[in-house]
């Protein structure tokens, strides 16, 4: 909560300086400010509905500030080349949606094991497959978590305004570099073509974090795989003075694949831990109405806009109802869900899949026999109507 | 130090320079390469040849004589 | 041995078998980066999955052992981004035209300043002996017990077709010849593509009864001719090496660089 409070004050000074950036955009061109913003200098991609204007705008702004864009031959090779181009030192991201995504799962699980800091977009449409290409979905959440093979952990996280997509984006970048991972952009259809007002911040009152790099100097030993204490890995860009080896295979602290059971046992200690013991500090979330709430709806992205015009509908009428918009995804802020919702008679999980959030919210729930799923996963949002149909079954109100 | 050095614990005895030495100056035994210097006349193919980069050849120790025809 | 300061000595003996020629072209490597004397700082390799992937471990350049046909795209990420860096990228024939044959013709199509280098050996020898796009019809694998019916690739071929700016082949038996072509290769502006035949005794060898790395490389002394001889004009069913093409033509960071400048201009 701190951060988002920190955000809306930065927005509020910003108001009174006078001299305020505020323009009228979709969801993928707030994702390209918020890049933007966070110093991306490098973007591959390769065209595909409903993410296509992120490339299609950084095509455009990224030469203008010495930064690269590549249109590559395929999806794959995209998120190839932001690897590459992370290791030479620049903030790396790419944009893809549905199959696309699936397509890239090689090269990200690639940049968890490489711990190769990126950004990846995924602008959700209906799957499986080519799917609804133009229609909205959200069934990409577990993909996201677990469409890599093999252990691993990762960041995912998503936005449900033009504003949030701003400034989630700049975190996105910041977690990457920081954690040195890559990170999960997982928006849908509707936040990335809706169109909203962005007030964008003046550069230094959003932070950006900006890589770690290795002090230690020419000729001493550099371990690149040697976490210091807090989990961070000092890097050295290729090109540099330090030699070193990247690779996809298990590997020892100078980077070079070993098969040794307890350094195996070890990095992958080290890549779940990084991220999974981090969850308390990665998990950005909004809150409306919670302090007395009944009845806890749990969303994200374009399915806690529905949801809050109905708990904001409902509120009026007197009814004790709260929204619990997730911000973080995975890992799965199971802390924050328990806490939020211990006191709820009843809790509804709004989202545009067969309830891929909603298994996580039993998980976490104090009392999982109480939380009710409420989906569409047709190509058309969730509306408040769907919402209120089925609490009104849950409550015995009759439909 | 001859001309030719073999690292013994690279090779592994493949016999391809053994092969192609235009001089059959060097042959296999114990499962390594070894060098016979008086059949050598540096002309340093073996280090090229050599898949296990275990030959070594200093091409400065040339016999004068063989520098001459080359000339 | 003058290039010992461009390898990591600690790791030697290497993984290759006896007598593969992955080794010799290592060899040939080394001794032409460090004839021309580059500046070490930009020594970068980019290698795929497979035998001779594991070439980027030995070389003590700034190494990225990626995933599997996937190394051309890794590298032209990172030479885009520090377009000084010296980048090769070593490939396998199975690595570079059937899982990264779609990445193999868009990089030379966009003529990118990276030396790949295909080491041809026909084969799949990390998995043990299956066919590959380059084995050829008639060939023996674990993956065709029947012998193959799949015809090959000509990689020279491909990259002419495909735009690359240098091309050219030689073999594992020709190591002056090699040498020689890789220096080419290195000081060419825009993206060189090397096929190198080499010799697989432990798969390619065996199956096929051809024997072992002498008389693999015997096959390539034999079957081989340079462009613009006699010898292969007279005998067309021999494997032409040398530089097929070797020519100017914009190179994409360079253009790329245009580009920013138009951006802000």
């Amino acid at each position: 909560m701190g951060r988002t409070q920190k955000q809306a004050t930065a927005r509020a000074a910003g108001r009174n300086a006078g001299a305020q950036d505020i323009r009228f955009v979709q969801g993928n061109e707030a994702c390209v400010l918020g890049a933007l913003y966070a110093g991306v200098g490098f973007f591959a991609g390769y065209p595909i509905t409903p993410s296509t204007e992120i490339a299609e705008h950084l095509a455009e702004q990224l030469p203008r500030r010495g930064g690269v864009f590549i249109q590559m031959e395929d999806e794959i090779s995209a998120m190839c080349a932001v690897c590459g181009a992370s290791l030479a030192g620049a903030k790396a991201m790419t944009a893809t949606s549905g199959p696309g995504f699936s397509l890239k799962q090689e090269a990200i699980g690639y940049a968890c094991m490489a711990e190769i800091p990126c950004v990846v977009v995924d602008v959700q449409r209906a799957g499986p497959s080519t799917g609804l290409p133009t229609k909205v979905s959200q069934g990409d959440v577990n993909q996201a978590r677990w469409g890599a093979h093999g252990d691993h952990s990762i960041v995912v996280l998503t936005a449900s305004s033009i504003q949030d997509v701003f400034s989630i984006t700049v975190e996105a970048f910041n977690i990457a570099e920081t954690y040195r991972t890559p990170v999960i952009l997982l928006f849908d259809e509707v936040v990335g073509h809706m169109r909203e007002k962005l007030v964008i911040p003046p550069q230094g009152d959003l932070e950006v974090v900006e890589r770690l790099r290795t002090e230690v100097r020419a000729g001493v030993n550099y371990h690149p795989y040697l976490p210091r204490e807090d989990g961070r890995l000092p890097i050295s860009d290729f090109g540099g003075v330090h030699r070193y080896n990247v690779t996809g295979l298990f590997h020892d602290i100078f980077g070079f694949p070993t098969e040794k059971p307890e350094e195996v046992t070890k990095l992958v200690y080290h890549l779940v831990d990084k991220i999974e013991n981090r969850a308390h500090l990665l998990a950005r979330h909004k809150e409306y109405y919670l302090e007395d709430a009944e009845h806890v709806i749990v969303s994200y992205g374009s399915s806690a806009r529905s949801a809050i015009h109905l708990v904001e509908g409902r509120r009026r009428k007197g009814d004790r109802i709260g929204l619990l918009e997730l911000q973080t995804l995975w890992p799965f802020p199971s802390q924050l869900v328990r806490e939020k919702t211990a006191r709820a008679r009843n809790v509804f999980v709004v989202e545009m899949n067969m309830g891929q959030v909603k298994s996580q919210v039993k998980q976490a729930a104090v009392h999982p026999d109480r939380v009710f799923l409420v989906n569409r996963m047709d190509g058309m949002m969730v509306t408040p109507t769907d919402i209120g149909k089925v609490m009104r079954i849950i409550e015995g109100r009759g439909f | 130090m001859g001309a030719v050095s073999i690292n013994p614990r690279w090779c592994k005895g493949c016999g391809v320079c053994v092969a192609f030495c235009p001089k059959r100056a060097l042959s296999i035994e114990h499962e390594k390469a070894k060098h016979d210097p008086e059949r050598c006349i540096v002309c340093g193919m073996c280090e090229l040849y050599c898949p296990d980069l275990a030959v070594s050849v200093d091409l400065t120790k040339k016999p004068k004589k063989a520098k001459k025809e080359v000339a | 041995m003058a290039f010992r300061k461009l390898i990591r000595e600690r790791f030697f003996p290497h993984i290759w078998c006896p007598g593969c020629g992955h080794g010799i072209v290592l060899n040939a490597l080394l001794h032409t980066v460090n004839e021309l004397e580059l500046d070490k700082s930009s020594l970068c390799m980019v290698s795929g999955i497979g035998c001779s992937a594991r070439i980027s471990g030995y070389v003590d350049f700034h190494s990225m052992h990626t995933m599997h046909g996937r190394a051309l795209a890794c590298a032209t990420g990172l030479k885009l981004t520090k377009p000084s860096l010296n980048v090769f990228v070593p490939m396998g024939d199975g690595d570079a035209t059937a899982i990264g044959g779609n990445h193999f013709i868009h990089a030379c199509r966009r003529n990118i300043d990276l030396t790949a280098i295909i080491f041809n050996n026909r084969i799949y020898g990390m998995t043990g002996g299956q066919y590959s796009p380059l084995s050829g019809e008639g060939i023996l694998a674990t993956t065709a017990p029947y012998r193959s019916i799949d015809p090959a690739f000509d990689i020279v071929e491909l990259a002419l077709g495909a735009g690359a700016t240098f091309v050219a082949r030689s073999t594992a038996f020709h190591v002056k010849e090699l040498g020689g072509i890789l220096k080419k290769a290195i000081q060419h502006k825009g993206i060189s593509v090397v096929e190198v035949l080499v010799q697989c005794p432990t798969y390619f060898g065996r199956k096929n009864k051809i024997g072992g790395p002498v008389e693999l490389l015997e096959y390539f002394r034999d079957n081989t001719a340079p462009l613009g001889t006699k010898k292969l004009d007279e005998n067309p069913a021999l494997i032409a090496r040398g530089v097929f093409r070797d020519e100017a033509r914009p190179e994409y960071c360079e253009e790329y660089a245009k580009i920013i400048a138009r951006a802000q201009g």
